[in-house]
């Protein structure tokens, strides 16, 4: 790595998210300040990993789609988790934000949870609309995932990892007619009681299906209630929102807020306006994971740019 | 009951013409609305009473249709999976995409 991006890494508050093969975001707690790191720079992540600890991303893995976008998001899901299995310094869990599956079937579910399995990692889920679509509209998803963690309402919950304050959302359930995602009132309520009485220093993780920011409203990508929930983390020194849905990195860093999108396991879409609808964008089949292809993202505090870079995994 | 349906389809083409003012009036029986490009197709509608309206999702996404006020829901519509509601009442209908809530359509039907 090259001394002038060392010294960038080094720097107090700078984040850094390398992501490979489309799959997952590997991010690191050093001093409360979350950062990511990549398979690229395991040596880097393993000083990393001795002073803080490491989490893992995965999002939109879609299991049960068919179509010709991917018509085996279980091979690519598989082909993450094998990913996340080589990793030298073992995360200490993972995060999965939603759309596990495509209709919310039981064999999707049973399918993905076999593949996820296979990390041998302590699993934290939110649904996306994909998830919620059982005939009891979510039911299915909250006995699956929802009793372990004591999930309230739809599926939301809080727990803390290693002095950081982490706490799964659910944007994706009773949504309005005309509108993008929606936490809801009694969500609201109590998120605004379960960040009570934390200390300000207390790095905080929000994570949720859909964007907690206004990516494109007229593709619904974004939260109508969002600012609410941002102003209730107002008072934090660190706030990471990690969201999935648009299946393409983005990346925003406002205030003390950084806000991260992952790439999906299974299919690309589009960036916005660059197709008439944000629906699964076809790649040529050699070209899917050349598409998927690590993605670098190093957001600096202050008044750095961020230096997004991206290496494919197969070059074309 | 051919001149009926010839005038019937006579009034149905004028109001092709100007569906982008007042939307498509159908014939009664069987309408077909496609979803399309998160779209629904057309979007907006005129029915007489007793229509049954047959969605299909030609979307590699899911959608469904919700009415807003709860009177029809259809399940997740997979690739090409149809949903049909029979308007048996005049009225107004409005309805969206309960994945994609920004997707909204709306069916009239007259007495």
């Amino acid at each position: 790595m090259a001394q002038s991006e060392q010294d960038s890494i080094d720097r107090r508050g700078a984040l850094e998210c390398m992501i490979w093969a489309g799959t997952g975001v590997l991010w690191t707690m050093v001093g409360g300040v979350p950062r990511s790191s990549s398979l690229l720079g395991i040596s880097e992540a393993n000083a990393q990993a001795a002073s803080g600890f490491t989490f893992l991303q995965i999002s939109d893995s879609h299991i049960g789609f068919k179509a010709p976008a991917n018509p085996n998001p279980m091979a690519t899901l598989e082909e993450a988790i094998a990913k996340v299995g080589a990793l030298p310094q073992k995360p200490a869990f993972m995060l999965h934000t939603g759309d596990i599956t495509h209709l919310s079937k039981p064999d999707e579910f049973d399918n993905a949870d076999q593949a996820i399995g296979k990390a041998r990692l302590d699993t934290f889920y939110v649904p996306g609309e994909h998830d919620i679509v059982d005939p009891d509209l979510g039911k299915a998803y909250l006995e699956r995932y929802g009793k372990r963690v004591q999930a309230k309402g739809t599926g939301w919950y809080s727990f803390d990892k290693n002095g950081v304050h982490f706490v799964g959302l659910v944007n994706v359930a009773n949504l309005k007619a005309g509108g993008m995602g929606a936490l809801g009132a009694e969500q609201l309520a109590w998120l605004a009681d379960d960040l009570k009485g934390k200390s300000a220093s207390t790095p905080i993780v929000l994570f949720a299906h859909i964007p907690l920011w206004t990516v494109a409203e007229n593709w619904g990508w974004g939260t109508d209630d969002a600012a609410q929930a941002l102003g209730l983390v107002k008072r934090f020194g660190s706030v990471t929102v990690l969201n999935g849905h648009i299946h393409q990195i983005m990346q925003k860093v406002e205030g003390a807020v950084t806000f991260h999108t992952a790439r999906s396991t299974a299919f690309p879409q589009p960036a916005p306006g660059s197709a008439p609808s944000p629906g699964p964008m076809r790649v040529p089949d050699d070209k899917l994971r050349t598409v998927l292809g690590i993605t670098t993202v190093e957001v600096k505090r202050g008044t750095q740019p961020l230096a997004i870079t991206d290496s494919e995994l197969v070059k074309a | 009951m051919s001149l009926i349906y010839d005038s019937l389809r006579a009034f149905a083409a004028g109001a092709a013409v100007c569906c982008a003012v007042y939307g498509a009036l159908a014939q009664s029986g069987e309408t077909h609305l496609t979803i399309d490009n998160f779209t629904f197709k057309p979007d907006v509608i005129t029915v007489p009473a007793g229509t049954k309206i047959v969605w299909e999702n030609d979307d590699d996404i899911p959608h469904s249709i919700v009415e807003t006020t709860g009177k029809f829901r259809s399940p997740a519509l997979d690739t090409e999976d149809k949903f049909s509601f029979t308007f048996d009442k005049a009225g107004s209908y409005e309805y969206f995409c309960g994945l994609h809530p920004h997707m909204k359509g709306k069916v009239v039907v007259m007495p």
